[in-house]
């Protein structure tokens, strides 16, 4: 079997994760690959912690990626990566947005939300980027386009022209809505971390 | 057309149906189905249409299908027990027009009260059945089910999963077949009427077709075998199949596409070829249990789990079970090489679905728990009332039942007060029969209808409350007040959810009374596009004493992170917070300002 790309985009539902793994999935395929992927509808997208998964290749059987093979743990809330942790594989790549949405279970329940969760992020994976897609996307005045940002640090990493997506945010978001949007991509994708002492 | 496009299973179920002639759709929402109807709706030459529940649904396509027009009808696992008793008979009768019922399980129960396997209603009801792996065969297999429906004079089931529905892979697209005769119904009671004298012979044509059926199954295009070596077999259908093509990349395949009747002939061939034979199948053992029957030599669901779908990781243990057993040196490349470093996970806060913020249900469920009824709840966004804090839902049962299964609570002979809650599109489905019995057998529990304008966990489709057809169309619109009056409850009161005061004193009255109530909540749902929002709250400066009176309304938007660094402050999400105000009613400083 050739080699496929498996990438994990978890986050919690509602913050446009479907919008992320519909334009990986296009751009995949305006590159002529085989594709499958997998979305979450119904109940379980009301604020719960949600998973999409992208498969593309020369032939993809299962949508579905299995634990530990995923070349990118992407996500768009920074517990959630710790949350889905073990499907990436010891050569993968997390991406993290360092939003932080405290869950009911902690504001109205018994758990507490974890002190550094940044910290344990870098503790969790080899090399992670962690990124402020929120405070980039409220920066451009578009909070709602963090997903954006993060499709844009992750098509860094994938072999799709910049153009190709560029045409799919053109495709996909409302015109007045595509400038932001188009702006929050171009952050995303040329984002680097400020380096730590 | 050659082109191809990526499309999920439900899109490429609605696009089968538009190129297959179908010219009427029908079904009630339901995950993982509700997205077949919604795409359906966008082709031209295609009457769509909601129906107040399944049973409903398969009647009108029933209808259309004995005048010769193609139709199909879309329901979720749950659904097909209530549109089983059409469905059972319609079997019987038979079709003149195609008529495929696509059906969607949900393996894992992702969104669904259990995970029932759609298969076994194919061989209760002696109906061919088709179970597509992917979104290109979800598409050619409506059109298996037309021709080999009208061929055998039978309805089709369809069964879709979850991850057959959800999932998107590429499909060729294809030209629309329009069916050419003009839909006549001719009269034919030997047919069509099955009083006893005739419904034992349409038993008869029923079970000889089935044989017909089983001989066509093994030389049908969906069933395939794939040659690779004379070792392992594998029989296999649905998405079980592209997980095996993954996992067992050297074993001989038979891949099922029409899994009912068997196709024994098929079977038996293919279990000459080879050594072993392992059957990968989703839920119930039911393809091992019939080649059990056969007299093969199978195994299969003793090396894997009995709950839950299936996945690359599961399976992966079925093939290391199943090897062990059979002393066969298989390699691992699972997950089990790799240090999972669980610790991590599992200290992580827990993060369930939730009511939205601003959900017209909060305010309801935070004032009723103070009166400590017996809530008997029903299918809906408002089932996540469960959970802590509201904890204001004690049973769930099916749709409907939250009002008929009050009355049985109620004549048990407890002393507690009963309350049912439905919403409003499940007051259409089954519960308007529920409150007449309530009232026919003198009943005195409340049902509370929480009216938030659309069928909304599904994903916002029309009901018959909306006043708005699933085309689109401007239509009667029904009024809860005016049934639940003409059921002959007395006591029927309307409010306003945001009004805490309100609800209380209304719920008040009602629990008190002798007589059955209806108390209907209205306020549409936050997530339809037409509801405005109002501007965010958020906390004025120190006045929070971290109280937590707020925090038990369990709403997201409110904050609240424990620690004696933190302060114990509630802070307001302004992204997710919509103005709705419950907490500013609750909060005993007055600490909530409107910005």
């Amino acid at each position: 079997m050739s080699k496929i790309t498996n990438c994990m985009l978890v986050g919690v539902g509602g913050q446009g994760i479907l919008l992320a793994s519909s334009m990986i999935s296009n751009a995949a395929m305006a590159c002529g690959m085989d594709i499958k992927n997998n979305e979450v509808h119904g109940m379980a997208q009301r604020g719960g912690s949600v998973a999409a998964q992208i498969r593309f290749g020369e032939e993809v059987y299962s949508p579905l990626v299995k634990k530990g093979k995923a070349d990118f743990l992407i996500a768009l809330e920074v517990i959630e990566a710790l949350r889905y942790a073990d499907f990436l594989s010891p050569q993968g790549k997390a991406l993290v947005s360092t939003q932080r949405i405290i869950p009911t279970t902690v504001s109205a329940g018994p758990f507490e939300y974890p002190d550094d969760p940044e910290e344990l992020v870098r503790r969790r994976f080899s090399d992670p980027v962690l990124c402020p897609c929120m405070d980039i996307a409220a920066g451009l005045g578009e909070p709602r386009a963090s997903n954006i940002v993060m499709t844009g640090l992750l098509s860094r990493y994938l072999p799709f022209p910049e153009q190709i997506w560029i045409d799919l945010l053109k495709k996909q978001i409302k015109p007045e809505y595509l400038a932001v949007n188009i702006e929050a991509f171009v952050a995303g994708r040329h984002f680097h971390e400020p380096v730590l002492e | 057309m050659i082109d191809k496009m990526l499309l999920s299973g439900n899109e490429a179920l609605a696009r089968g149906a538009y190129e297959a002639g179908v010219t009427i759709g029908c079904g009630y929402p339901g995950t993982p189905s509700t997205e077949i109807l919604e795409n359906l709706v966008n082709y031209q030459g295609v009457y769509t249409q909601w129906s107040p529940n399944e049973k409903v649904a398969l009647e009108v396509a029933a209808g259309a299908c004995w005048a010769g027009a193609r139709s199909v009808v879309t329901m979720k696992h749950v659904g097909l027990n209530v549109a089983a008793d059409p469905l059972m008979t319609l079997s019987y009768l038979g079709v003149k027009g195609g008529l495929a019922v696509i059906v969607c399980d949900d393996p894992g129960m992702h969104s669904s009260q259990n995970e029932q396997d759609t298969r076994h209603y194919a061989r209760l009801g002696k109906i061919p059945l088709l179970e597509p792996s992917d979104s290109q065969e979800a598409k050619d297999f409506v059109r298996f089910a037309m021709d080999i429906s009208e061929r055998f004079c039978t309805p089709v089931i369809i069964r879709s999963t979850t991850r057959i529905s959800h999932s998107r892979s590429l499909v060729s697209l294809g030209e629309r077949a329009e069916q050419g005769q003009k839909p006549f119904f001719v009269k034919d009671p030997k047919r069509f009427v099955p009083v006893p004298v005739y419904a034992r012979q349409m038993k008869v044509r029923v079970d000889k077709r089935l044989e017909e059926l089983a001989s066509f199954a093994s030389i049908h295009a969906s069933n395939k075998v794939l040659r690779m070596g004379a070792g392992l077999g594998i029989i296999t259908s649905g998405i079980a199949y592209q997980y095996a093509r993954e996992t067992f990349p050297d074993a001989s395949i038979l891949k099922l596409g029409m899994s009912y009747p068997f196709p024994d002939k098929l079977i038996l061939d293919f279990s000459e070829t080879v050594e072993s034979l392992l059957i990968v199948e989703e839920l119930d053992a039911f393809l091992e249990e019939h080649c059990l029957a056969l007299g093969l030599k199978v195994e299969g669901i003793k090396h894997r789990p009995k709950q839950g779908e299936l996945d690359l990781d599961r399976l992966e243990g079925m093939k290391m079970s199943f090897c062990t057993s059979h002393n066969i040196v298989c390699e691992s490349k699972g997950s089990r090489d790799i240090d999972m470093k669980q610790e991590s996970a599992a200290a992580l806060p827990p993060r369930p679905p939730v009511l939205c913020p601003g959900c017209p249900h909060r305010g309801i469920f935070y004032e009723l728990r103070k009166f400590k009824p017996v809530i008997i709840g029903d299918i809906g966004c408002y089932s996540l009332a469960v959970f802590p804090p509201l904890e204001a839902m004690d049973t769930i049962l099916c749709m409907g039942s939250g009002v008929s299964s009050t009355l049985g609570l109620e004549k048990s002979g407890t002393e507690q007060k009963v309350v049912g809650v439905v919403g409003d599109s499940t007051f259409f489905h089954s519960g308007m029969t529920g409150l007449l019995d309530i009232v026919y057998n003198k009943g005195t529990a409340t049902i509370l209808v929480l009216d938030n304008r659309t069928t909304a966990m599904t994903g916002h489709q029309e009901h018959p409350g909306t006043g708005r057809t699933l085309m689109g169309e401007e239509t009667v619109c029904a009024n809860i007040e005016e049934i639940a009056r003409a059921l002959g409850v007395r006591h029927v009161k309307t409010i306003d959810p945001y009004k805490l005061s309100e609800v209380r004193e209304t719920l008040k009255e009602a629990l008190d009374l002798d007589e059955p109530s209806v108390v209907i909540s209205r306020r549409p749902c936050l997530l339809l596009k037409k509801t405005e929002r109002g501007r965010p709250f958020s906390v004025a400066n120190g006045l929070c004493e971290g109280c937590g009176a707020c925090l038990k309304l369990g709403c997201p938007g409110l904050e609240m992170e424990k620690g004696k660094e933190k302060g114990f402050k509630v802070r307001i999400n302004q992204m997710l917070c919509v103005g709705c105000g419950l907490c500013a009613q609750i909060c005993p400083k007055d600490a909530f300002v409107r910005d």
